[in-house]
């Protein structure tokens, strides 16, 4: 058994003069002050990487940083899975008796440690470096390609790719650390710029700099608890080149895996955290949950299913699209939020129920997936 | 790898030409040059020149480049095509391509390097 008992986040967006350390220190201290800890009571860190500073021994380096000397530490690097896969070694070392509390924590400067061109190009090389990467391809061709794909097959327009935009958008306003703060429309995002067509700028992520952590312990340290209930990965390719077929994607494999892992359905989630890198990821990886039917996410978000006082309350503080994407520490914002909400937290966010949620990860391009069932327990 | 082993210069080495590789054990095909099948292990797939012919699986118009070479081509079609032979590549297309079109590939250059490309064959 494992509780996740403290959770810290920073505001993303522009942390100027911040490296990746003092942005993973900073989302460390909350987390650990959160779960009422000491610093010396961590005994296990498990950390991300950073392409503004990359190391070889990234968990070590931040250790000595952060000045903690833990009897388990190192770096995973899963993309933007990694959050939750850290979360998931956390539990089972917990649940195995290796540590107590385990630091797990991701951090980047990543829009003014570099420049934009820096992080696009750093970020395209999970493409196939004699197949793909000549061809000049970006994370978001990549992703344009598995849009148009996916358009195709289930009838899906544009115009319901940027309704995941405008709610993740509608989300964040009422986040004061979110980086944008404008409302935006359909319109908004189908006039926005061309980045990889059928994608627009709106419909992509943005690149931020944040950090985030949590604290993951054997029993729990507050009043109410957050049990990880289970947990499971799937991980099908690397390049999507060598995807498999839509229906054959791994989030369906690491969901179905974690529901047996935690012995719940679909039908008991109250509340969900979904990586969201793009709007069509979004869209993919509700329908592959099985949140929404095939092809019907943007039906269920213009119905009001998605929001805040929805049936299916999904990333309240605006997601990557909107809160941002520091790397890392960009889907750990996913889990940071879900713990606020269960924990009756989330302030003006508060949602009626967030007894039981779910949360999922995807790195690569739909390559790598992490599910996870997290309960309220009082 | 064994010693009297043909390896076939393909687009990645320069040359006009698209290889794969097809396992004599278990008949399976694969795009990324590998020593072994991916599929069941067994060493030395056989690589074979394929005939550049195929249909479009899926299309991206970038328009947003990272590098001054590719920023230079912006926008520039890339394209996910199943070739005739069974495996699927990536390479470079028409700007309007649609999902489904049948296309033969040509060899173009892009960022200074040799890249196929694949055009719309009229019937």
């Amino acid at each position: 058994m494992s509780y996740i008992t403290g959770v810290g986040l920073t505001a993303f967006g522009r942390h100027e003069g911040s490296s990746s350390l003092d942005l993973m220190s900073e989302a460390a201290e909350l987390a650990i002050t959160d779960a009422g800890l000491q610093r010396g009571e961590i005994d296990g860190i498990l950390c991300g990487y950073s392409t503004v500073s990359p190391h070889i021994m990234f968990a070590t380096v931040f250790s000595e940083h952060f000045g903690i000397r833990p009897a388990y530490a190192h770096a995973v690097q899963v993309g933007g899975a990694t959050g939750l896969a850290m979360t998931m070694l956390a539990h089972q070392l917990v649940d195995a008796g290796m540590v107590r509390h385990v630091l797990v924590v991701g951090g980047e400067n990543r829009l003014t440690g570099q420049s934009r061109d820096a992080s696009i190009l750093a970020l395209a090389q999970v493409g196939h470096p004699d197949y793909e990467v000549p061809l000049g391809p970006t994370i978001p061709a990549y992703y344009g390609l598995v849009a148009s794909r996916y358009m195709h097959e289930y009838g899906v327009t544009q115009e319901d790719l940027a309704e995941l935009a405008v709610l993740m958008r509608a989300h964040a306003l009422t986040h004061p650390g979110a980086q944008f703060h404008d409302a935006i429309t359909v319109a908004d995002v189908m006039e926005s710029k061309a980045v990889a067509l059928p994608l627009k700028l709106l419909d992509c992520c943005p690149v931020s700099d944040g950090g985030a952590a949590f604290v993951v312990s054997r029993e729990r340290t507050g009043e109410t608890g957050v049990r990880v209930l289970g947990c499971a990965q799937a991980h099908t390719h690397q390049h999507v080149t060598a995807a498999p077929a839509l229906s054959e994607l791994g989030a369906e494999i690491a969901v179905a895996r974690a529901k047996v892992a935690s012995g719940v359905a679909t039908s008991d989630v109250r509340y969900a955290a979904v990586y969201d890198s793009f709007t069509i990821t979004l869209a993919m990886l509700l329908e592959d949950l099985g949140l929404a039917g095939r092809g019907e996410a943007a039906a269920r978000v213009r119905s009001g299913h998605f929001g805040r006082n929805g049936a299916m309350p999904l990333n309240t503080h605006g997601g990557l699209l909107s809160y941002g994407h520091c790397g890392v520490g960009g889907a750990m914002a996913h889990l940071v939020e879900t713990h606020l909400q269960m924990t009756g937290r989330a302030g003006n966010r508060q949602v009626r129920d967030a007894s039981i949620a779910l949360l999922h990860g995807d790195g690569g391009v739909l390559s790598s997936h992490v599910s996870m069932f997290l309960e309220r327990v009082r | 790898m064994s010693s009297d082993k043909q390896t076939l210069a393909d687009w990645t080495a320069g040359e006009e030409a698209i290889v794969y590789q097809s396992c004599a054990a278990c008949g399976s095909l694969q795009y990324f040059r590998r020593r072994f099948c991916a599929s069941c292990g067994a060493p030395d797939p056989v690589e074979k020149r394929a005939s550049g012919e195929g249909v479009v699986y899926a299309t991206s118009l970038v328009c947003r480049a990272a590098t001054p070479e590719t920023r230079a081509h912006v926008p520039y079609s890339i394209v996910l095509v199943d070739t005739s032979e069974g495996f699927r590549m990536m390479a470079h297309g028409d700007n309007d391509l649609a999902i489904g079109d049948p296309v033969a590939a040509r060899f173009a250059r892009f960022a200074g390097r040799l890249v196929p490309y694949f055009e719309k064959v009229r019937s």
